[in-house]
């Protein structure tokens, strides 16, 4: 079915149903019950529906790390669906291009170094992750333009570099904070309050307006680059702009929620079999789908064990992993 | 006027020149066939003209505008290429492919109108794939692709067409189906075609100039009659040919002839 204004409005509402419901079900769920009337009551009107103790629950500890879950789930998969088409490979995610690496590393030192979470940590891990996909987009330009592949074979090199470093500093520390250091290196939404937020989401939104604006484009390159110039796509100026509007957002999101595998690389495969390859529907969906996913995983890495919270890393993997097989032996029939 | 014209364009990738010194032009109206044995530059030469790549010597404009000046999308607006060797591994349906051919008429954020879906319609039906039309192009035969990229191309509604190696995944009819579409967009539209082909004779047939390239360097060109003859193909080519006339068509006509009978083994 055709692409058209009133089919990515329609699909968009529905998802944002979808959405709606599961941050409601996150935000009511958890060793203390809310009731959603109360949880609506409070948030879109009339505040006194819950007692003091419930309300910080609700606005302190659950609310901002919905809204981080969603903003993180959609920049990862709208990350995923445009490194996909840029580097027309389906097993590209948004972590590829070395952000996952450097963001940890800096992640890292600031952890170990006893910063605090914000700006100190999240700084450094915004700015390792920036500087290392400069790095390798630096390393991967040439003459003749930014080459897929060689992009593709940098960042792998830096990843696995920065790994060995963490791998290092990791053996080599007795510091208490390692503890620390893995849950972020897992994912963790539960550090971040509205401060952060307020930074994330704006960015988060001007940089997905400015990446649908090029949704057209994307759907030439991924057809080849040769074959979208001839289609009068400006090939180069597209995928540069790209390429620096994703790993920012990314880098951003990054620094918020560590490192959460696996949303980047499925959703929008799921989204592709979903709604097709037309990314003016594509990357909506994938941003309403993604944010919807990641809350949903982080609702149940919260109440899976009555001991202790899980990371949220490992529910999307493991949810995401079979999934994923399927998918590939559903592709190879 | 000229859709193209090159002067003494001259074009290498590394140290070897591919393209050396070649001089032609191309009018509206006209349909030009490419020649030449594998390796002699055709493809780079098409490459060169469509501005994919940039010649180091020599000057090439199209429309009486340098090349270089022209921006992809107005490039885009008039001149349309089929390549060979396309990927399709992104999970497209017929028509949206068919339908990227309107993206250089089209604003960053604008869709399709109807008009435009009507354009599209109207090429896959003279490719004859309008049946396919919500078939995913992962799912194509090789022929179907071919003709599905054929649509593309006329959807962009261009003044030139490029196209390299066409007929490679068309059974014989549909070879004869896009050399005479081809006449027809030259005939009666006025574009101007540029098409590389490996089969001498369905280009005699339909061509009203010939090109042909040996190691870089136009060889010969001129009409099928002036240059479809043994003395210049056969050793551009390496092989001996019999040259005699098409008793359909009056036109030249290739058969190359084995060097020496085959053998039958005991």
């Amino acid at each position: 079915m055709r692409v058209t204004p009133v089919r990515i409005m329609t699909t968009s509402l529905l998802l944002l149903g979808v959405l709606a419901v599961v941050c409601l079900l996150s935000l009511t769920t958890g060793p203390a019950k809310l009731r959603s009337g109360a949880v609506l009551a409070e948030l879109f009107g009339s505040p006194g529906a819950l007692d003091a103790m419930e309300r910080t629950i609700l606005m302190r500890v659950r609310l901002p790390r919905v809204l981080l879950g969603a903003l993180v789930g959609g920049t990862l998969a709208v990350g995923g669906v445009v490194f996909q088409a840029l580097l027309r490979n389906p097993l590209a995610e948004p972590f590829v291009l070395g952000v996952m690496g450097g963001s940890a590393f800096g992640a890292i030192l600031g952890i170990l170094g006893g910063w605090a979470f914000f700006p100190g940590v999240t700084g450094v891990a915004f700015a390792g992750g920036i500087l290392t996909i400069a790095l390798v987009i630096g390393i991967a330009g040439g003459r003749t333009g930014i080459h897929a592949n060689t992009l593709l074979l940098s960042g792998v090199i830096v990843n696995a570099f920065f790994s060995a470093a963490i791998m290092f500093l990791l053996s080599v520390t007795r510091n208490q904070e390692i503890h620390n250091v893995l849950r972020w290196l897992m994912g963790d939404l539960s550090l971040s309050t509205f401060r952060e937020l307020a930074i994330l989401a704006p960015l988060v939104l001007i940089g997905f307006t400015l990446i649908f604006a090029s949704s057209r484009s994307l759907n030439l390159i991924v057809m080849g680059e040769e074959t979208a110039m001839h289609l009068g796509v400006q090939v180069e100026r597209v995928k540069k702009g790209l390429l620096l509007l994703v790993s920012l957002v990314v880098s951003a999101a990054v620094a918020l929620s560590g490192i959460i595998g696996f949303v980047g690389l499925i959703i929008p495969h799921v989204l592709r079999i979903l709604v097709g390859s037309d990314h003016r529907l594509l990357l909506p969906a994938s941003l309403l789908f993604g944010a919807g996913f990641l809350v949903f995983c982080d609702t149940v890495a919260r109440v899976a064990t009555t001991q202790t919270e899980l990371p949220v890393g490992v529910i999307t993997a493991l949810a995401g992993g079979p999934f994923f097989m399927y998918l590939l032996r559903r592709k190879r029939r | 006027m000229h859709l193209i014209e090159a002067r003494d364009l001259s074009f290498r990738y590394e140290s070897e020149w591919v393209v050396r010194n070649v001089t032609f032009t191309l009018k509206p109206g006209e349909f030009l066939g490419l020649l030449g044995p594998n390796g002699s530059g055709k493809s780079s030469l098409l490459k060169v003209v469509n501005g994919i790549l940039r010649p180091q010597q020599g000057q090439i404009s199209f429309e009486n505008r340098e090349l270089s000046s022209w921006s992809r999308r107005r490039l885009a607006q008039r001149l349309a290429m089929v390549a060979q060797e396309v990927q399709l591994d992104f999970p497209f349906t017929v028509l949206e492919l068919v339908l990227m051919g309107r993206y250089p008429h089209l604003g960053a954020l604008e869709f399709e109108s109807d008009r435009d879906l009507a354009i599209a319609r109207e090429c896959m039906e003279r490719l004859e794939i309008h049946d396919l039309e919500n078939r995913l192009v992962t799912r194509l035969s090789g022929g179907e692709r071919q003709r599905a990229l054929v649509a593309r191309a006329l959807c962009q509604r261009p003044r030139c067409l490029l196209m390299d190696e066409p007929t490679a995944f068309l059974d014989l009819r549909h070879q004869l189906d896009l050399f005479t579409l081809t006449r027809e967009l030259t005939v009666r539209h006025g574009v101007g075609a540029l098409v590389i082909s490996h089969d001498i004779n369905l280009a005699a047939q339909f061509c009203d100039r010939l090109l042909v390239m040996d190691r870089g360097r136009l060889a010969v060109q001129g009409t099928p009659e002036e240059v479809i003859r043994p003395e210049y193909l056969e050793s551009i080519y390496g092989c001996r040919l019999q040259v005699d006339r098409s008793p359909f068509s009056g036109k030249p006509r290739v058969t190359p002839v084995p060097k020496e009978e085959v053998k039958e083994y005991p």
